[in-house]
């Protein structure tokens, strides 16, 4: 490894922490916004939610198992740097096959560590979200601090089709064979499911092979009309970066998908377009959820899960109109809206990950519940004396 | 789901006496289940045998039974309380194994008696080694090949599948005892053997070698919805092959990627939920192999555990508590996060920070024993420490586990030992021991690259890269020639990789009070991190810190006047859970008087260490420079240093020196006591008798000084603690040796020679003064003769045999001593009496080991009344100026740990080698004196055969004993010696060979079971010793009592006397207590 130089981290209210810089040299600007998992740096930075974010970790000793070619979550790296207390100067474990430092270094990630990361939470904590730069280039702070006050906001922001793909693609890879310790059975019957991509996670595409779907995922600008012309059994609504609501062109195809009853199922973005489309409103949180130990509770059953989260906004419950939907899902944090069921629709998104990734596996049933959503429609839908209108 | 109203009394069991495997984590675990079963108003019915705990306090439980955990005495207790229920699985083992004995006798089901938590089945499908192979395998969870036995035969055959190197398991013992790697195949059969006697059930499991592999905790939580969390992960330092009780372990796990932990996390739900473990947490264990990444399930502890109390201080979720709330029916999201209080209990706590513990081990207890660190569990103690780096957590570990070492070497204890040379450092690598971790710098400072380390010793190169790190820094800091060249950005790096000022000293050879000064000159100082479960996501209330070289500090000062108490820092023999007992006293006492609190304390085992037991909680080494760094955080009124036992005394000169203000007894007349010709001085002036004695530089000085005064004498170095390296000698060849042990332990301190005073009672005291007044609260009479270290010697209070004029005698020194040396707070004296005559043996203005057994006998917390005078208050005012003299017996009893050390004779003397006590509790003095044998594991026969082979000298003794034991149906059993002797004095007695002389010898008879007691006082001449080692060291392995003192065998027979007319009644502490309120 070669010798590291210093790296400022500038908040824009104009606090500056001194560490070293790790990663790509340069200068970097986004929301910090700290994750509280104490594994999975890996999945993190690639995850595309991030894309506009400075990620830090509240866990100090970062970098200790490196990364492998096997735990992304998309084909590259999204957060615009990173924060960390410690970087390990090796990597221990049996897959892995690089150094976290290089590979930042190779995907022009700017890194920086050796800075008090817990009174940075702290921080952001009273502060809510702030913006900041990361920088080993230029090293003024007076000239930072107007930097950063100039960088993009991500509310209003339309990052969503920043990331997204430009192809329509089948997807057909399950869980590697090390994902789970029991042995997955191959669920029967199929179902086709046309998965829009606002920044999705591979996970989630695991997830639904695994779960008995034949994928397609869709550019998230593909219009409800073209989807429908696919012939889908359902349709998968992802997560992805920035503010919802200037998703239009995606919270009008759920419209449609609600009006035209075609089953689906949405996480994150997914979750807060979904509620769009349902006339509720959405808020940017005080400095969000992004960690691996949320609880959950499932408002049917009273059973709670363990959850993995990562969103800075949020469905404003009191918004939702009650004739159309309910929510299914509750944080026991802070009571935040955390899943809705569509009362006049077959559909039901939640506002975190259940494809984990990283995170727990607690709530993966929801992608069982979505076959068993679309069995259901399907059932009735074939019986045509309850079909309403 | 609320709470169940249907359950009204619950019955938790305790685990006993500390003991090797078991030690103040289940009073920690007990106490919490306490407290959170009667904050929601159930009865609460405890059984301990163990005074020194903090639930036995008698209004932690409406009901407290200071009983013997033995079937019998708990179907008394069930069968007088009649509880609806019965909580077993926070008492550790102990716990466990008496719910499974009282299901198994029926006595739950006669008594209608639900078991909460874990069940009969449950139990058993998770502690039968079978029963959970079938489980896991049903559930797809890959375990080592294993083989179950259940005789040698089996065995043989099973090593044929598994093949050598394998590990053997007995089912249902203590923290692995009796298990072990065999290479060979003389190893195999030897351990397998001792399995198989240790075993409960005669079973041992044979089990592909797994040594090596990396080892992995984690501990589950689960309610009656079927809700599943982990609490906390941890990774074993050393990997595979040690007990996880003797491996340094480090939380949470570093070295597995995510989605290597959640498969762990998958596995550890699915394991809960097939075993059935309905509420409460649990424990499991897993293996990776570190190339392959094959993970597979060691085992899992249906119960709270040594790892669940370290978790729960890890993380700051109280894992007992929750577990008590779960089995009475709530749902993790209906209990709230006590730390946080805005959140609720149903969530994994994420920590912003490194957790390191570090076992203590007291192989120099035991020189016999074998040193090598295996599956069965050998260490006494251990201390945790946090830091945001490993390196700050493991250098901080390892100076609060107080052996006189600093951080990872770099200290003035470098000096003391030579480092190995390469060839020897390889086999120190390889074969785990308790100082593998100061080997490892070695290796490292000599060139050796983690590889080569990682290859001999299997540790992870992730820690070994750590430690290179430090290990390099050493090399940066001393380019320094003196600590005031130190530039403030290698101040800051320094401290932040965990280096002490006392190691930054000694790296620029200077000393500690000018790095300090250095420090402070350059403004690095710790910050004060809290421990709030949720990386700071959350504001949290519960002011529990750490401190760490960070930009940011948390303690808020609240203004109001404040008091610290230092702790005991890790459990060593000597020094263990009654010193928590007192902090923890002290800490309630002073919050009764309006003051706030402040904890100082380094073990994750304790009481003391929970959240909520004091206003503040910091955990942190009790060192000079982390004690004075807490102190100068916020301004504090006073700290008490004499409750913690020797850690926080040897500090007061030194923290007096740096102005903090220590109350009660001065830190000079504490040395006062400590100074042999101080004190000499002292008891001249007040006309006080003392053995004769004398100090000596050398051994020929020391030959002559013991010429001079007459053998026996006390051969012993100055400054040690419990006795060590303390021996009785009758002539000079022997005083030769021993002084020059005395002298090898402390080579710059005196020998002391004391005249030893044969056949005399010895008599400990304890006392409470407060500068005017002093008053005794108990006087305790022991039943070996004096030349056993109190602690491990069984005493009576009241005294059984002194007369009232000698009492009076005791009472006017006690009183004398306490003006003279101006006692503010507690006081022992321990006295000896021969032929009448009072001898002072040794005063200590200080908590003793007793406090806690006098204030359960006397029904008052001396602790917590010696807190208040500290604080200021006068006996008068506080109401306690009248000693109490109970018309009922208290009986303490040691506990040895003699199992764990095969090979180590268990002679008792002056050197402490006791890990724990217990109670016994009686009007009758005999039933007092079986219920603290029974308790402390020994196995009193009711009739068959008793073995005597005693020395010369005590033979008219024990021909009275052994009438009394045919008068009680007992046949003596003797080898020709003693025959003789006793069959002239008309005993009814049998004879066996000796040993070498014909078969079946004694040993036959003694591996047969052929005996039920065995009273074998120690003979002088080296053969005849020789035999008594084996016959002794058989006894151990096979549970049957052995005595090696007449006074012991008085108490014996007197126990087993009363045993057998009364059998055992059992009465709940706070009737004893009730009882002499109404009488006085």
């Amino acid at each position: 490894m070669t010798e590291r130089g210093v790296a400022l981290l500038v908040f824009e209210d104009g606090t500056v922490y001194r560490g070293k810089s790790f990663g790509a040299q340069g200068e970097t600007f986004g929301e910090v916004v700290f994750n509280t998992a104490m594994t999975g740096y890996q999945e993190i930075l690639t995850d595309p939610s991030y894309r506009g974010q400075i990620v830090m970790m509240t866990y100090p000793l970062i970098g200790n198992y490196g990364v492998n070619p096997i735990d992304v979550e998309s084909k590259q790296l999204y957060a615009n740097g990173f924060v960390v207390r410690e970087l390990s100067t090796i990597r221990s474990n049996h897959r892995s096959t690089m150094d976290l430092h290089d590979w930042l270094a190779q995907n022009g990630v700017v890194g920086i560590e050796d800075v008090d990361t817990r009174a940075i939470v702290r921080k952001l904590r009273v502060q809510g979200t702030l913006r900041a730069v990361i920088s080993s280039r230029d090293l003024d702070v007076e000239s930072l601090i107007k930097k950063v006050q100039a960088s993009p906001k991500i509310v209003g922001a339309d990052i969503a089709k920043d990331v997204t793909r430009t192809t329509t693609d089948r997807w057909t890879e399950p869980y590697t064979a090390d994902f789970r310790f029991e042995t997955m059975r191959a669920q029967e019957p199929r179902y086709k499911v046309v998965a829009y991509d606002f920044g999705i996670k591979q996970n989630i595409t695991r997830s639904l092979v695994v779960s008995g779907f034949d994928v397609t995922v869709v550019p998230a600008q593909t219009s409800a009309k073209d989807v429908i012309a696919m012939q889908p059994d359902g349709v998968f609504l992802s997560n992805g970066p920035g503010d919802p609501e200037p998703c239009e062109y995606a919270i009008e195809a759920v419209r449609r998908f609600l009006g035209e009853r075609v089953p689906f199922f949405g996480i994150c973005l997914g979750h807060q377009i979904t509620g769009l489309a349902l006339g509720a409103r959405t808020y940017k949180m005080k400095f969000g959820h992004h960690g691996a130990n949320h609880p959950v509770i499932d408002l049917t059953t009273r059973k709670t899960e363990i959850t993995s989260q990562n969103h800075s906004f949020a469905v404003d419950p009191a918004s939702l109109d009650s004739k159309r939907a309910r929510v299914s899902h509750e944080s026991l944090y802070d009571g935040t809206c955390e899943g809705i069921e569509v009362l006049d629709a077959p559909a039901f998104s939640v506002q975190y990950h259940p494809e984990a990734a990283p995170g727990p596996h607690d709530a993966m049933y929801l992608f069982e519940r979505f076959r068993a959503l679309i069995a259901k429609h399907k059932a009735s839908d074939a019986a045509p004396s309850t079909v309403r209108t | 789901m609320p709470k169940r109203t249907d359950l009204k009394k619950i019955l938790i069991i305790g685990s006993g006496p500390i003991v090797i495997g078991q030690a103040c984590e289940f009073d920690y675990s007990g106490t919490q289940a306490c407290k959170a079963l009667k904050e929601e108003g159930y009865d609460v019915v405890l059984v301990n045998s163990n005074p020194a705990t903090i639930m036995t306090d008698p209004n932690f439980a409406d009901r407290t039974y200071i009983e013997p955990i033995v079937l019998e005495a708990l179907t008394k207790v069930i069968e007088q309380e009649r509880p609806d229920a019965i909580l077993p699985t926070l008492g550790g083992q102990t716990g466990l194994n008496s719910a499974i004995k009282l299901h198994e006798a029926g006595v739950l089901q006669r008594f209608n008696v639900e078991m909460l938590g874990a069940d009969y089945e449950v139990i058993k499908k998770a502690e039968d080694r079978e029963l959970f192979k079938m489980a896991m395998r049903k559930i797809g969870i890959d375990l080592p090949r294993s083989e179950i036995a259940y005789s040698m035969d089996d065995a043989l055959r099973a090593r044929e599948i598994i093949g050598l190197p394998c590990v053997i398991r007995p089912s249902f013992t203590l923290s692995g005892a009796g298990g072990g790697i065999a290479y060979n195949i003389d190893e195999f059969e030897n351990i397998v053997s001792k399995g198989l006697q240790l075993s409960l059930n005669s079973e041992v499991l044979i089990e592909e070698s797994i040594a090596g592999w990396k080892e992995f905790e984690l501990e589950v939580v689960r309610d009656t919805k079927d809700n599943c969390l982990i609490v906390c992960s941890i990774e074993n330092f050393d990997p595979m092959g040690v007990h996880t009780g003797d491996s340094i372990t480090v939380a949470p796990i570093q070295t597995l990627t995510d989605r290597e932990y959640q498969v762990m996390r998958d596995a550890s739900f699915a394991i809960i939920r097939e075993i059935g473990v309905a509420t409460g947490g649990s424990n499991i264990q897993f293996a990776v192999h570190p190339e392959t990444g094959r993970m597979v399930v060691i085992e899992m502890n249906p119960r709270v555990s040594r790892s669940s109390a370290l978790a729960s201080k890890a993380t700051g979720f109280p894992i007992a508590r929750v577990a008590a709330k779960l089995a009475v029916g709530y749902t993790l999201d209906e209990i709230p996060n006590d730390i946080t209080k805005a959140s609720p209990a149903c969530f994994e706590p994420t920590i912003d920070y490194c957790v390191v513990k570090i076992p203590r081990f007291a192989f120099e207890k035991f020189k016999d024993a074998d040193p090598t660190l295996t599956t069965s569990m050998k260490s006494v103690g251990e201390t945790m420490a946090m830091g945001r780096t490993f390196k700050e957590a493991l250098q901080k570990a390892l100076r609060g586990l107080e052996t006189k070492r600093f951080g990872l070497g770099a200290d003035p204890a470098d000096r003391r030992v030579q480092p190995p040379t390469k060839a020897a450092l390889k086999k120190l690598l390889c074969t785990p021991n308790a100082e593998r971790i100061f080997h490892i710098r070695h290796a490292l400072r000599q060139g050796l690259d983690i590889d080569t380390i990682h290859e001999y010793s299997r540790i992870d190169r992730w820690f070994l890269q750590n430690m290179r790190e430090i290990v390099d820094y050493e090399h940066e800091i001393a380019r320094f020639a003196d600590p005031g060249s130190i530039p403030e950005d290698v101040m800051w790096e320094a401290k932040r990789m965990g280096f002490s000022d006392v190691q930054i000293a000694t790296l620029t050879g200077s000393s500690e009070k000018v790095v300090r000064a250095r420090r402070h000159q350059l403004g690095v100082k710790p910050a004060y991190k809290k421990v709030d479960t949720c990386a700071a996501e959350f504001d949290s209330t519960t002011p529990y810190f750490y401190s760490t070289y960070e930009r940011e500090t948390e303690v808020v000062d609240s203004g109001r006047e404040k008091i610290m108490i230092l702790g005991g820092g890790p459990n060593r023999i000597g020094q263990g859970i009654e010193f928590d007992y007192c902090c923890v006293q002290a800490s309630f006492a002073l919050r009764g008087l309006g003051y706030e609190t402040i904890m100082v304390n380094s073990n994750p085992e304790t009481v003391s260490t929970d959240y909520d037991v004091s206003n503040q909680l910091f955990f942190e080494p009790l060192t000079l420079e982390d004690v004075l760094n807490v102190w100068e955080s916020q301004k504090v009124h006073g700290c008490i240093v004499q409750f913690g036992g020797q850690t926080p005394l040897n500090l007061a000169r030194a923290l007096k020196e740096n102005g903090v203000r220590i109350i009660g007894t001065s830190p000079e007349s504490i040395d006062l006591a400590e100074d042999r010709e101080q004190f000499k001085q002292l008891l001249k002036k007040l006309g006080l008798r003392q053995p004769d004695n004398d100090t000596a530089t050398n051994v020929a000085d020391a030959a002559m000084v013991a010429e001079r005064i007459g053998y026996p004498v006390v051969v012993r170095p100055s400054y040690v603690l419990g006795g060590r390296a303390m021996e009785i000698v009758y002539d000079r060849t022997s005083l030769e040796k021993f002084a020059a042990i005395a002298h090898e332990v402390a080579p710059e301190a005196p020998i002391l020679i004391d005249k030893f005073l044969d056949n005399a009672i010895e008599v400990d005291v304890d006392a409470v003064a407060d500068g005017e007044r002093c008053v005794i609260g108990g006087v305790m009479e022991h039943i070996e003769e004096a030349g056993i270290h109190s602690g491990d010697s069984t005493c009576v209070l009241p005294p059984y045999t002194l007369s009232p004029a000698l009492i009076s005698q005791l009472r006017d020194h006690t009183h004398a001593l306490a003006k003279e040396l101006d006692v503010r707070g507690l006081m022992n004296i321990q006295y000896a009496i021969q032929k009448g005559v009072v001898y002072l043996l040794e005063v200590n203005p200080r908590a003793s080991r007793t406090a806690p057994f006098v204030s359960k006998a006397i029904g008052v917390s001396l602790p917590q009344i010696a807190a208040k005078v500290m604080a200021g208050r006068t006996l008068a005012e506080l109401g306690f100026t009248e000693e109490i003299w109970p018309r009922h017996f208290s009986v303490k009893a040691p506990a040895f740990p003699f199992n764990r050390f095969p090979g180590q004779d268990i002679l008792l003397g002056p050197e402490m080698k006791s890990t724990g006590e217990v109670m016994g509790i009686d009007d009758d003095l005999g039933c007092a004196v079986a219920k603290a044998f029974l308790g402390a594991g020994m196995q009193l026969p009711r009739e068959g055969k008793v073995f005597v082979s005693v020395r010369d000298s005590d033979k008219p003794a024990v021909t009275e004993i052994c009438r009394k034991l045919n008068e009680l149906g007992f046949t003596i059993i003797a080898t020709h010696g003693t025959w003789k002797s006793l069959h002239e004095a008309g005993v009814r007695v049998d004879m066996v060979h000796k040993i070498g002389v014909g078969r079946p010898d004694v040993l036959d008879l003694i591996k047969n079971r052929g005996v039920g007691l065995i009273i074998n006082t120690p003979s002088t001449d080296a053969d005849t010793r020789h035999d008594e080692i084996q016959i002794r060291t058989q006894s151990v392995l096979l549970g049957i009592p052995s005595i090696t003192t007449v006074a012991g065998a008085r108490a014996a027979t007197l126990a087993v006397e009363a045993f057998l007319k009364n059998g055992i009644k059992v009465r709940a502490l706070q009737d004893f207590h009730a009882a002499m309120t109404s009488a006085r």
